[in-house]
């Protein structure tokens, strides 16, 4: 495998007509990592993954799997995919489907693992038609594990899921990528990418803007909030030097600041009744609003 | 949850015997007929509507109108069982092909590693097996209430050519698949089927200013083909409308034209599905 990249999309052009899906995209996907794409709709995420799965075809530059070229069958039976709004055949049962995705690999797991492994055994008898939106992601899980995949693309894999059904497919996730499996995971869910990715790309108008850990990410954006209980009012805390906004809430002050150590200095040693201080880094929500509101510049490089 | 061996190294070799690759078609096969048999929407009219519409129509009420004439009872057999044929075809592709490119079955199924052709492979198995059986239940319908006093050997050969026949329509209907939404293919199937069924000439004789049209119909050349191996004319030569197609060309022409109808919308529709998804 070149370099070592399971999957690999390099100087990547892609227009439909005259809109430009990607323009000079690069992505690698490196072993035994969860890489979380993100990107507002329409940034280019979907058009990125069907190049590396041999959907589409580049305009310019190449795309590659497994070590090959994505057309080739090969290399797609390390693959396992869960992709957004298909709907399987509504007849069949969910242990049929299981069965018959099966056959497509030459060592799957046995129809009972896969089940086990992915909690669907309640849900194995059942015709497809009658699941709801959850289980049908459930099912649609199963079949991407029934391969046995060094490679899982996951696109919005836990929409519609409940809490618990989403808690068991995140620790599947991290059991995989511990035991070697590489996942690639689109998603809207920006606190599922804080939770599971080992590393983050973001997509804008067609081209990678930042790439890098989820802490690297948060620390692109430099500013903090602090919350505390403090006399002071909240028109003397805006005139402080390194003070973006702050806003009285349920009486306590809430502050966002570019520089969060002097302004907590002060407040500690310039306000009676200081007390509840909370101090917390810009998300990984705030990093994305900021990346994708600006027109794509150059690559932000802060990875690792 | 352990999930020891779930994963293969990526370097793990990932080539399949031919034997699991059968076993991959003939898996998709098994459940591309089951889900066939199990939707009624389909498997009700395709398979039941041949064998009552031919017992009423071409059993109980030519029967009674040509007393018995056994030339009547073969040329309802065979028309019959064109009607038979061109269902499973154009309405299982269609119908299929433009619900699964809808739904995105299709291009989840090109993401894997799925055998060559394996979907279209087994569509096909499924609408022959439905053509089987509908001969077969036209054979037991024609044995027990028709006596068009055929041989086993002529039920046989019209049980071949039928099922070969019904290759045109398949490629029809994945024509119309690969093209229509699965709200839409119904209705384009119809637009298809409908006309085909009434210009093949299987139900009542053409006007003599209609006959020209038969020769768009692949039903016309596939029912002179069984009506050559069952012994009868066709509904205009039995009328004495002897003029146009159906005193026109011989076997080996209707099997040209239906080869070339399969081979130029299959090969539509492949292009289409090879680009387009």
């Amino acid at each position: 495998m070149s370099d070592g990249f399971l999957a690999q999309l390099a100087g990547v052009k892609k227009s439909f007509g005259t809109i430009t899906a990607l323009d000079g995209f690069d992505l690698e996907v490196k072993p035994r990592e969860l890489l979380a794409v993100l990107g507002p709709n329409g940034a280019g995420k979907s058009t990125a993954i069907s190049l590396m799965l041999g959907l589409a075809q580049p305009d310019a530059g190449t795309a590659r799997l497994l070590g090959s070229s994505p057309l080739n069958v090969e290399a797609r039976r390390g693959v396992g995919v869960m992709m957004q709004e298909v709907g399987l055949a509504a007849e069949l049962r969910v242990r049929e489907h299981i069965e018959l995705i099966s056959t497509y690999y030459p060592n799957p797991l046995s129809v009972d693992e896969v089940l086990r492994v992915t909690n669907t055994a309640g849900i194995a008898d059942r015709p497809y038609a009658k699941l709801s939106g959850g289980q049908k992601r459930q099912a649609q899980f199963a079949l991407a594990l029934c391969g046995r995949p060094s490679l899982l693309f996951l696109d919005e894999p836990t929409v519609g899921l409940d809490i618990q059904a989403r808690t068991t497919m995140w620790s599947t996730l991290r059991q995989l990528v511990h035991d070697g499996c590489s996942i690639v995971l689109t998603t809207h869910y920006l606190e599922e990418a804080e939770a599971l990715a080992d590393r983050v790309v973001v997509i804008a108008k067609g081209r990678a803007v930042a790439s890098g850990t989820v802490d690297e990410m948060r620390a692109i954006v430099g500013r903090k909030h602090i919350t505390c209980s403090t006399a002071l009012t909240a028109d003397a805390v805006a005139s402080w030097p390194g003070v973006q906004s702050v806003n009285r809430q349920h009486g306590r002050l809430a502050i966002t600041a570019t520089d969060a150590d002097s302004v907590v200095r002060r407040l500690v040693e310039s306000a009676e009744g200081f007390s509840g201080l909370e101090v917390r880094s810009a998300g990984l929500a705030e990093a994305f609003t900021e990346l994708t509101s600006e027109p794509a510049n150059d690559t932000q490089e802060v990875t690792r | 949850m352990s999930t020891a061996g779930l994963v293969l190294p990526a370097m793990a070799r990932r080539s399949m015997s031919s034997a699991k690759i059968w076993r991959a078609y003939l898996t998709e096969v098994k459940y591309e007929c089951l889900r066939a048999l199990r939707s009624p929407a389909f498997s009700i009219p395709f398979l039941l509507l041949p064998i009552v519409l031919y017992i009423l129509f071409g059993v109980l009420l030519a029967g009674s109108m040509s007393h018995g004439d056994k030339t009547v009872a073969k040329l309802m057999f065979a028309n019959w069982s064109v009607f038979g044929m061109m269902g499973p075809g154009m309405f299982g592709f269609g119908l299929f092909v433009a619900t699964e490119r809808e739904q995105k079955l299709m291009t989840l199924k090109r993401a894997l590693p799925m055998p060559t052709g394996a979907n279209l492979v087994a569509k096909m198995a499924m609408t022959t097996l439905f053509a089987a059986l509908v001969m077969l239940s036209l054979i037991v319908a024609a044995l027990v209430m028709g006596h068009p006093g055929l041989s086993l050997g002529q039920y046989f050969e019209v049980t071949l050519l039928a099922i070969g026949g019904s290759l045109p329509f398949c490629a029809v209907g994945l024509f119309i698949g690969t093209r229509a939404s699965a709200k839409a293919a119904p209705a384009f199937a119809n637009l298809a089927y409908l006309p085909f069924m009434h210009l093949g000439g299987l139900f009542y004789p053409l006007p003599k200013s209609v006959q020209p049209l038969e020769f768009l119909s692949p039903a016309f050349y596939l029912d002179k083909l069984l009506l050559r191996v069952v012994g009868a004319p066709n509904l205009d030569l039995l009328s004495q409308q002897t003029l146009g197609p159906s005193s026109f060309g011989g076997p080996a022409l209707y099997v040209v034209v239906l080869t070339a109808v399969t081979v130029v919308f299959a090969a539509l529709a492949i292009r289409r599905l090879a680009r387009v998804g």
